[in-house]
């Protein structure tokens, strides 16, 4: 043998797990990983026995038994003798409404008090100001019940909008009620109704809503194509043709001809025996907790924003300025892309947080999937941990579907590395 | 290491797990206190008054368990609980007791797995409205909205009353009481519903009770009272014959006045086993002799409870009707003591 001179490998001994450096990272992550393992098992292996002993057990049949409650707002037919389970899903579908709602609203306020902090005008600025730092800095179960109680207690009931002389009337052309529990707005009727298409379990869609949405998408794609060929046309010739009005044409004439065609106008409420009837009540439950969601997220949304344009630096809008690129196009071509990157990420956590937050729903009576499968039906049923549990994987699954539209939002718009 | 820290975490999960089987009666006594879940506040039944001081028709069965028990009525722990939270409190084990104007039900009963040990109340649901509205029966509240606790049967039963009668509603869901009370008086529901009981005692704390009145409409039973976990027999057993305790005492007329005298003088053998003269009955149960009379001491019999936090004299001013003792033409009925 030759290699006698290289250090030969020494015996395994067990001290090494420890003292060797090759082997003591793996050991602790091993006792790590049991330890670990061993938590979990107590858990639910207490829980289980727990369970035993007061007689319960786990099983989530009685999402399928009668419900016999009733929920104020259905965006699915629904009543109280269907099953705890289509009454979770009329409480998911409360959750998304306003979340969706709350989202986008979000976005906008953000984008608008996140611009204007950043404003020239000393007055705008510190209102932004004071707005995001109210906003943020009060707990969000707050503003909830505030705004809640502002409409509560300020709106007039709707019998105030009774009689000849009416201590209260309605806005907008007599179109709109605000009331102290719901606000009265017209809904869209059709003299030309197409009918619906049945999804089964009682789930229908107007073939007119399917026929503005394929057209509104159509329409997408086509305004796409426009740009595609505006700057094929830039590329050739130097200059770029005007597409405002095509653009506007795309998106809106088609749309005319629909409403033309299925005869569609606004059908105002009014009121009738207790009630405002013949329009869509909007309950206020649904709009404190959409404000509440909007203007506490937005003040979020407003910080991102103004740190995501002052990320880019001045250098940038600067040079753009002197290519003789006129304002607009600096901030939707310059400045807006390379503010994106940095915006994006902390945005995709505050519409999780938005969404998560709206389980505040019930302070203010709004039956979302917290009210529904998370209050009544587990108050009814006894069913806590199953409904806990279901819950938490709504829950889960809804922030997972969030993240991941938005990852691949965001990675289109990240930087490129080439 | 590893091998005492997971025989040591296997002995805890053994334990915890054993805590669930416990002996109630054991725990209260070596605590020296009882959790007893009560409304978070609804006059008459069981609210805090000026000083923090809890009072009303259910406090006072607390008060009756912990003399009987603990020797002491004032070793309670009033654990304020929602229509959302009661059940959950008494299951996990927050509370030892729940007196909380709670419905028997059999879902209750079986499947929150419940043990009612009596009805202290018997109840029915009703609503209330404003005078002005110009309602006179609930029939007439077709397209009415009416603010409901959520979590409780009335939200049940509302749902099945507008369905049998054709009528639509909208309800507006609230969380407790005090909420309740707020939406109504603010206008943001035409009318509320809960136990007649509790709407009495909710008019009553208005400060123009005369404005509003209870429709006659009685449309369900709501029979109230105290529960326990299931599955512990024997603290069952203390809190059932506590109850009765109170209720037997107002038959055979043992107040909290004549309870001392009664108990040397009186020749009833009944009132003699009940006050421990005779029979040692709180054995039986784990108790001690006189554990009836300190029961009974605490706010004195089931009439006087009644008379002093829901009665006529009150603001809140309930008749007997149902709850009169079986003698008077009522449903109040206390098993033998023998």
């Amino acid at each position: 043998m030759t290699d006698m001179s290289a250090p030969a490998n020494p015996p395994f001994r067990p001290s090494m797990l420890i003292y060797d450096r090759r082997y003591r990272s793996m050991t602790f992550q091993v006792i790590v990983f049991i330890l670990v393992m061993a938590l979990a098992w107590w858990l639910v292996n207490n829980t289980i026995r727990n369970l035993a002993a007061l007689g319960k057990d786990f099983n989530f049949g009685f999402l399928w038994q009668r419900a016999g409650y009733d929920i104020p707002q259905t965006p699915i037919p629904y009543t109280s003798d269907d099953t705890h389970f289509r009454a979770a899903v009329v409480g998911l579908l409360n959750t998304l409404i306003v979340s969706i709602l709350g989202c986008i609203a979000a976005t906008f306020v953000g984008i608008i008090a996140g611009v204007a902090r950043l404003s020239n005008n000393w007055l705008i600025a510190r209102l932004m100001t004071v707005y995001v730092e109210a906003f943020r800095n009060v707990p969000l179960l707050l503003w909830i019940l505030i705004v809640f109680a502002v409409f509560t207690e300020i709106m007039p009931p709707p019998n105030a909008f009774r009689g000849d002389d009416p201590a209260a009337s309605m806005i907008l052309f007599d179109h709109v009620a605000l009331t102290n529990r719901y606000t009265a707005i017209p809904t869209l009727a059709m003299t030309n109704d197409p009918g619906s298409l049945d999804l089964g379990a009682r789930i229908t869609f107007n073939w007119a809503t399917i026929a503005f949405v394929l057209v509104l998408i159509g329409g997408w794609f086509v305004r796409r194509m426009i740009g595609a060929w505006a700057q094929r046309v830039q590329d050739q010739t130097g200059s770029r043709p005007t597409t405002w009005w095509m653009s506007l044409a795309v998106m809106t004439v088609p749309s005319l001809l629909l409403i033309w065609f299925f005869g569609l106008h606004f059908e105002a409420p009014e009121l009738r025996g207790f009630n405002f009837a013949g329009g869509l009540n909007v309950q206020n439950g649904l709009v404190a907790l959409w404000l509440a969601l909007t203007l506490y997220t937005g003040a979020f949304i407003a910080e991102i924003v103004r740190a995501g344009i002052l990320a880019v630096s001045r250098g940038q809008s600067e040079a753009a300025f002197a290519l003789g690129l006129r304002p607009g196009r600096t901030m939707n071509l310059v400045i807006l892309p390379q503010a994106l990157r940095v915006i994006i990420p902390p945005l995709i956590s505050q519409y999780l947080n938005l969404m998560k937050n709206s389980s505040l729903a019930i302070a203010v009576g709004y039956m979302d999937i917290k009210g529904t499968l998370g209050g009544t039906t587990l108050n009814q049923t006894g069913r806590e941990l199953e409904s806990i549990v279901l819950m938490m994987g709504v829950y889960l699954v809804l922030s997972l579907i969030i993240s991941a539209g938005m990852n691949v939002f965001n990675s289109r718009v990240k930087l490129k590395e080439r | 290491m590893k091998t005492s820290v997971f025989l040591g975490t296997v002995a805890a999960a053994t334990l915890m797990a054993g805590a669930g089987m416990a002996d109630t009666l054991a725990d209260v006594k070596a605590r020296g206190e009882l959790n007893c879940g009560v409304n978070t506040g609804l006059v008459g039944f069981a609210a805090p008054d000026a000083n923090g001081n809890w009072t009303g028709f259910d406090v006072d069965i607390c008060k009756a368990v912990a003399a009987a028990v603990l020797g002491d009525p004032s070793k309670v722990k009033y654990v304020p609980t929602t229509g959302q939270t009661r059940f959950t409190a008494l299951s996990s084990g927050e509370v030892d007791i729940l007196a909380r104007n709670s419905t028997w039900t059999f879902s209750r009963d079986t499947d929150l797995k419940l043990d009612f040990v009596g009805v202290n109340y018997y109840d029915g649901q009703g609503f209330m409205v404003r005078k002005d509205l110009g309602v006179t029966s609930a029939k007439e509240l077709d397209g009415a909205t009416i603010c409901i606790q959520t979590g409780t049967t009335t939200e049940l039963n509302l749902a099945d009353y507008f369905k049998a009668n054709n009528m639509a509603y909208q309800p507006v869901n609230i969380d407790s009481n005090a909420e309740g009370e707020q939406q109504y008086m603010a206008g943001a529901c035409d009318a509320y519903t809960t136990d007649a009981s509790g709407l009495a005692a909710t008019r009553a704390a208005f400060a123009d009770p005369e404005n509003h009145i209870i429709l006659p409409e009685i449309i369900s039973k709501e029979p109230l009272g105290p529960a326990v976990r299931h599955g512990d027999s024997n603290w069952g057993d203390v809190a059932r014959w506590t109850l009765y305790a109170l209720i037997a005492a107002e038959e055979y007329g043992i107040t909290s006045k004549n309870i001392e005298e009664l108990s040397k003088s009186s020749q009833n053998p009944e009132v003699q086993r009940l006050l421990g003269v005779t029979d040692d009955l709180g054995a039986m149960i784990g108790l001690d002799k006189d554990w009836a009379k300190r029961a009974i001491l605490a706010s004195g019999n089931y009439g006087e409870i009644f008379a002093a936090n829901i009665g006529e004299q009150t603001p809140i001013g309930l008749a007997r009707g149902l709850n009169a003792q079986w003698t008077q033409g009522g449903l109040m009925y206390a098993m033998p003591f023998r």
